[in-house]
């Protein structure tokens, strides 16, 4: 059976631009079509905005690397129409398991908090993550949404004109020149556009190997995340062991630094490390192995006048805490509303600048959270190693120290505090969760969930509180949605958006994150915070 | 919050100071290092304030003898 990373989805075919007497402008080209490129041109066709990806390759990714999505960006898939089928395929999990040497120290239920529509997290591969994106861009295709996937197309060289940028492309037919008004650049850690503009890339390369093996196994290991420190099989290392969809389980062994990497990725050098970890009885299939160092990096801005970076491109982390797909998802989230306004001639291009300062402090936060993962699981002195040691030892017997315990703290979205869109807080009382800045929490509603019927759009979400059902100002159409506490017997709406208020109204941007809220509506500062949140004051 | 107490405050300070030196007596440098380790955690977490926690560093800091 031929794997789903094998088969090309996306092949090249020629297209009329490559025949054009002077270079077609698009509206945006993506380049990348990995998770985050394919997210980006699903966005923007949903707004009817013209997207054309181009992908020097064909197929899915390769292997499953990234395969643990986070609850946000389940979320946004929702928005982008293709969140149901991850979380079918995907596997949910709760329990982790922590051993240190030869003993389990203790395990944790992450107990994820009630009233979400989605899980705290699903395992599953890229490909099949990349598959349903692919799916759901061929899908608005169909229906005859401007997205366009152009396999084969590998980006030459970027000149910036100003007002757009010409791109010389390579495809196996020869070269074609194409403008496009924007270029966002989803083209991974590696980027070539990042490399062609001569950017740099500042941050830290830690100094490991990482062994990374997808197996196939029929093995009765339960759905958890298993972590081990200094395991018998690997000493003086960590291993990891995930289980994804389809009977496939994801393994992480640590190798140190000064290790010949062909020689480590040969299959009878990896078979045993892997018998010495699973048991001898087990019988596996070895499906992908790869090796990967990691570096915590970013770039010092990730907008370059038409030139956009998001994901990986724009920002690196090591891969705990599953903090790069899923902060990834989260650039585009946050950059392709704004650029539908700017596309549209409703907002100032300086609009954009805002994506920077909000996705900056979201890399860095995610930068700082995975440094200090990498350097608790891989101590950098003695005197480091010790501390981690002893923290392992006290978790056993002592629960004080189970938060100390750092094995990679999973992707949380961060809260744009102090973002020049936001309008400051004016509701006494109000959860500090749901501050101007933060990202919408679900709750449960009679006849669905709070973040389904918050949609794509500016909304004004009122919580006991009366308001008009809509609001036009300076372009931006903002309808009401209208709830009271008493929608959700469970409480929730009332905790997440009340707290100590009688009355709350929220205006909520379209990528679900409070711009302002106040306990009674007020039609100036209303019509002043739709201007601030748009860049339009 | 406490600021960090750096005036005499232990009762029996020779007891104290018997039962840290009684507690490391026998044990390797690896073990000590170890054992250190792990009540500095313990105290740490005891103590629950990163303030008076960073001033306590501080204070250990520059302690170090001149030179």
């Amino acid at each position: 059976m031929n794997k789903i990373f094998e088969i090309p989805l996306y092949p090249y075919t020629r297209s009329p631009d490559q025949d054009a007497q002077t270079p077609v402008r698009r509206k945006v080209v993506v380049v990348g079509a990995g998770p985050i490129g394919l997210a980006a041109a699903i966005d923007l066709a949903q707004q009817g905005i013209e997207a054309i990806v181009l992908d020097d390759n064909d197929k899915v990714s390769f292997g499953s690397r990234a395969i643990c999505f986070a609850k946000r960006p389940l979320e946004i898939l929702d928005r982008l129409g293709c969140g149901q089928e991850m979380v079918d395929k995907g596997v949910v999990w709760n329990l982790g398991k922590v051993f240190f040497g030869d003993r389990k120290v203790y395990e944790f239920n992450l107990l994820p908090e009630e009233g979400h529509r989605r899980p705290a997290f699903i395992n599953l591969q890229q490909y099949y993550f990349e598959e349903y994106l692919v799916k759901r861009a061929r899908a608005l295709e169909a229906e005859g949404a401007p997205i366009e996937l152009r396999g084969q197309n590998k980006v030459l060289d970027v000149t910036d004109k100003g007002d757009h940028t010409v791109l010389r492309i390579s495809t196996p037919d020869g070269d074609y020149t194409l403008e496009a008004d924007w270029l966002i650049a989803c083209d991974g850690a590696g980027s070539p556009i990042r490399a062609m503009m001569g950017l740099d890339f500042v941050g830290r390369v830690f100094e490991d190997n990482f062994l990374i093996a997808d197996v196939v196994m029929d093995a009765d290991f339960p759905t958890e995340r298993w972590f081990w420190f200094d395991p018998p099989f690997n000493k003086g290392q960590s291993a990891l062991l995930h289980k994804q969809p389809d009977g496939v389980w994801r393994i992480d062994l640590q190798l140190g630094w000064d290790i010949d990497k062909e020689k480590e990725k040969k299959p009878e050098n990896v078979i045993p490390r892997l018998r010495a970890m699973l048991g001898e009885d087990v019988t596996f299939d070895l499906e992908w192995v790869s090796i990967y160092t990691f570096q915590c990096r970013r770039m010092e801005k990730f907008r370059h006048n038409r030139v956009i970076f998001a994901g990986d491109s724009a920002h690196q982390v090591s891969p705990f805490g599953a903090r790069g797909a899923n902060s990834g998802l989260q650039d585009t989230d946050n950059l392709m509303w704004k650029l539908g306004l700017v596309i549209g001639g409703t907002a100032p291009e300086t609009l954009l600048d805002s994506y920077d300062t909000e996705r900056i402090h979201g890399a860095d936060e995610n930068i700082l959270n995975s440094s200090r993962s990498t350097d608790f699981i891989t101590p950098k002195s003695e005197t480091s190693r010790i501390f981690r040691d002893a923290v392992l030892d006290l978790s056993e017997q002592y629960e004080f120290a189970r938060p100390l315990v750092n094995s990679g703290r999973l992707s949380v979205p961060c809260t744009y505090d102090g973002s020049p869109l936001n309008t400051p807080d004016a509701l006494p009382g109000g959860p500090a969760r749901t501050r101007p800045g933060a990202p919408c929490p679900d709750a449960p509603l009679d006849n669905g969930y709070l973040l389904g019927d918050l949609g794509c759009r500016f909304t004004l979400l009122t919580v006991d509180a009366d308001a008009p059902d809509t609001i036009d100002e300076a372009g931006i159409t903002v309808p009401r949605l209208a709830l009271s506490a008493a929608d959700d017997a469970t409480g929730a709406l009332a905790a997440r958006y009340l707290g100590d208020a009688k009355s709350a109204i929220y205006l909520v941007r379209p990528d679900q994150h409070v711009a302002a809220r106040w306990d009674t509506y007020d039609e100036t500062a209303t019509r002043a915070a739709i201007r601030r949140a748009t860049g339009q004051e | 919050m406490a600021d960090l107490n750096l005036k005499p405050n232990l009762a029996q300070a020779d007891d104290v100071y018997a039962d840290l030196l009684a507690a490391h007596e026998g044990l390797s440098k690896e073990d000590s290092d170890a054992l250190n380790a792990r009540l500095i955690l313990i105290l740490a977490n005891h103590i629950g304030d990163r303030a008076v926690l960073r001033a306590a560093l501080d204070a250990a800091k520059s302690a170090r003898p001149a030179g």
